[in-house]
């Protein structure tokens, strides 16, 4: 009898045993298309991530990068391959961007749907398309794509082993686009998709980019995307994901980011839905000064999980970090934050500050933080902190004091709590749908 | 005579256990400004907190009623919306919350309490510019968090715009002096005067007399220990920023 078995956790094992999980993680391997032969300059990546996914399985809460996200939900459900809905713009008239009446990507199920985007009237040097097209126009994209550091994590390599299409989006050479880029990812029924973005902003140029994931359904879909996004050297990328999916769903995503020196990427990341949503964001620094804001806001209730794992890896001198990560937790909701920030000798003279604050709102809801920094520079500012709290009986009784009742300050407080996150959108209509989201939730 | 705004008597009070207050009495009537001077520790911030309806604080015995009212069964936002104002020693900071949004919310509050219409932004905000000049403070000011960022003077100012706002029958400022330099003192003590009613009364809580340069009370009370041991004009406070406290705990303790 092995030691797996011999643990009497099923609460954290289900019923699976690894062959379980590995047969299970074949399973959704299974289920991916052929790729298009626009995309055969891809075959041998995909080829690889195959072998990769081929040899693991599903991550048990043994591992410790999954210690606090118990996948054994999503081995309880079957996926089947099945047509994307036909959908028209009535369904999706709420989440449409007014700022990017003209540069915005449509994916319904994980498929293209040119009928709902509108990429006309770009500036010259400005591509925003679908992968299958876009290499034609720019068939530099095998530079770049499912080409960055931690691409044999389980999930992206599950990713780029099964995509067959995606979003494509390049700035070229000191283009700056005023429109925000924004691309939706819409989930209509109960299958699995992986969907796929690769931004590449190069030398000197600026883009603001929204990647939006919601849902048309209530159902247990599994929505598992990769977004590669490539800073040149002194590029600007502004960067909004928004997760929304239906409270059923399972969301497992990767963002991973290369910074070229002098370059500046802002990430403003907001999880919403999701039975169980994990966002893997990794941000390589490569060059010299090169500046990285992260903020991020999960807010989970009812008995969902909401999980961040970040990484920024900072290598040369003259960096800067800033990370503050936000969670809201109520119910027996779990959140789960795992912040690594790596200052190797070479990255003298950086700055990096981490925060990562809680707010549980209720006795059985829980958080697992836990800021990694690893410094061998000798030379560098940092700083981190974690911060568990509830709201604080002074802060309720100030605003009581000023004829706000006991319940509406709690409320105006979590809020408030969250909405410092949300203000830094810089898209306004999206930034006011997300403040009335949270309204609602904090309600 | 006026009417009495509030009655306080026989008043004890705990925190955790321990005895804050023992039996402490104080009337104040409408059109008055009284003023409760004391060392450290004698009970005063409690009190105020007390008043206001801090849940930290544990009412063991007496009574306190305001305008004909028990209020200590009222909830602290009730207290606030029946015309209880505490200005804040330590005002706390909300970032997150524009100082606009939060003065409305508050001041809709008070106004559904008294079956009146809740003000949309746009009316409101010529309340606010009205207040605002009264106090000769920069429109800048509402845009801003809540307290976020703020000097000590501006959130002290930011209290006496709430009490300008709220117009409260009893206003109770609790060392809204401590930590000003003489400049913002002035600017907050001519606040005070300019919002002094004849129907309203105001409580001044404070270690200094100096503030009692700007804003003359009708009556000043010396607290010690939890208990007022001496009342009297405005004379005494001059006395007591001439001979310190002592004289009078030890004179008390003769007397005893």
């Amino acid at each position: 009898m092995t030691i797996q078995s011999t643990l009497s956790d099923v609460g954290n094992l289900g019923l699976s045993t690894k062959v379980d999980r590995a047969a299970y993680l074949l399973g959704l391997l299974s289920l991916r298309s052929e790729l298009p032969s626009e995309l055969a300059g891809l075959q041998e990546i995909r080829d690889r991530a195959f072998s990769v996914v081929r040899d693991r399985a599903i991550p048990s809460t043994r591992e410790e990068e999954w210690r606090f996200t118990d996948l054994s939900g999503l081995l309880q459900v079957q996926f089947q391959n099945s047509a994307p809905s036909e959908i028209g713009f009535p369904q999706i008239e709420s989440f449409l961007l007014p700022e990017s009446t003209n540069s915005r990507l449509v994916f319904v199920d994980g498929v293209y749907a040119p009928a709902l985007s509108a990429v006309d009237d770009l500036p010259d040097g400005v591509l925003v398309g679908n992968l299958a097209a876009g290499v034609q126009l720019f068939p530099k994209l095998y530079e770049h794509l499912a080409l960055h550091p931690g691409g044999e994590e389980i999930f992206t390599a599950l990713n780029t082993a099964s995509f067959t299409d995606g979003a494509i989006v390049r700035v070229s050479q000191n283009q700056a686009i005023a429109s925000p880029i924004h691309l939706l990812f819409v989930s209509t029924q109960e299958a699995l998709c992986h969907p796929r973005a690769l931004v590449v902003a190069e030398t000197g140029s600026s883009v603001t980019l929204v990647e939006e994931y919601v849902s048309l359904a209530e159902g247990a879909y599994f929505t598992n995307p990769v977004t590669e996004i490539w800073l040149g050297e002194n590029a600007e990328v502004r960067h909004t994901r928004v997760q929304r999916d239906s409270v059923a769903a399972f969301h497992i995503g990767k963002t991973a980011v290369s910074q070229a020196r002098d370059s500046r990427y802002d990430c403003t990341a907001v999880s919403l839905g999701g039975k169980l949503s994990r966002h893997h964001l990794e941000v390589y620094q490569t060059g010299e000064q090169t500046d990285t804001k992260l903020n991020g806001l999960t807010i989970v209730d009812g008995d969902r999980l909401g999980d961040t794992h970040s990484l920024i890896a900072l290598s040369q001198p003259y960096g800067t970090a800033n990370q503050v990560n936000k969670t809201i937790v109520s119910d027996r909701a779990h959140a789960v934050f795992n912040g690594k920030v790596f200052v190797p000798k070479a990255a003298q003279l950086t700055n990096a500050a981490q925060l990562s604050r809680n707010l549980l709102l209720s006795p059985k809801a829980r958080v697992d933080t836990k800021p990694q920094l690893e410094i061998t520079a000798d030379n560098v500012k940092c700083a981190h902190g974690a911060t568990v709290s509830q709201l604080e009986d002074d802060e309720v009784f100030y605003l009581q004091s000023r004829g706000i009742e006991a319940d509406q300050a709690r409320k105006l407080l979590t809020y408030a709590f969250a909405i410092e996150v949300i203000d830094r959108i810089s898209v306004a209509s999206l930034r006011h749908a997300l403040t009335q989201l949270v309204r609602i939730q904090s309600a | 005579m006026s009417d009495v705004i509030l009655s306080v008597k026989d008043l004890t009070a705990e925190v955790d256990g321990n005895p804050i207050l023992k039996g402490f009495n104080l009337e104040i009537k409408a059109g008055e400004i009284h003023a409760i001077m004391g060392p450290n520790g004698s009970g005063k911030s409690t009190f105020s907190k007390i008043l206001a309806g801090h849940p930290a604080y544990t009412v063991t015995g007496g009574e306190i009623v305001f305008q004909g009212q028990n209020l200590l069964e009222l909830e602290p936002d009730e207290r606030a919306k029946s015309g209880v104002f505490l200005a804040f020693q330590y005002p706390l900071e909300i970032p997150g919350v524009s100082n606009v949004d939060f003065l409305r919310v508050s001041y809709n509050a008070k106004r559904k309490h008294e079956g009146l219409d809740e003000l949309d932004a746009f009316d409101f905000d010529e309340v606010v510019q009205s207040k605002l000049t009264l106090l000769k403070m920069d429109p800048s000011f509402l845009n801003r968090s809540v307290n976020e960022g703020f000097s000590g003077g501006e959130k002290k100012r930011n209290e006496i715009l709430q009490m300008a706002l709220l117009e409260p029958r009893l206003g109770i400022l609790d060392e809204i002096d401590s930590g000003l330099d003489i400049d913002a003192l002035k600017v907050v003590a001519s606040s005070v005067n300019a919002l002094k009613k004849p129907e309203n009364a105001t409580l001044i809580i404070t270690h200094y007399q100096r503030l009692l340069n700007y804003i003359t009370p009708d009556v000043v009370h010396v607290m010690a220990k939890g208990r007022i041991l001496k009342s009297g004009g405005k004379e005494l406070a001059l006395e007591l920023e001439a001979k310190g406290y002592d004289w009078v705990l030890d004179s008390q303790a003769v007397g005893a």
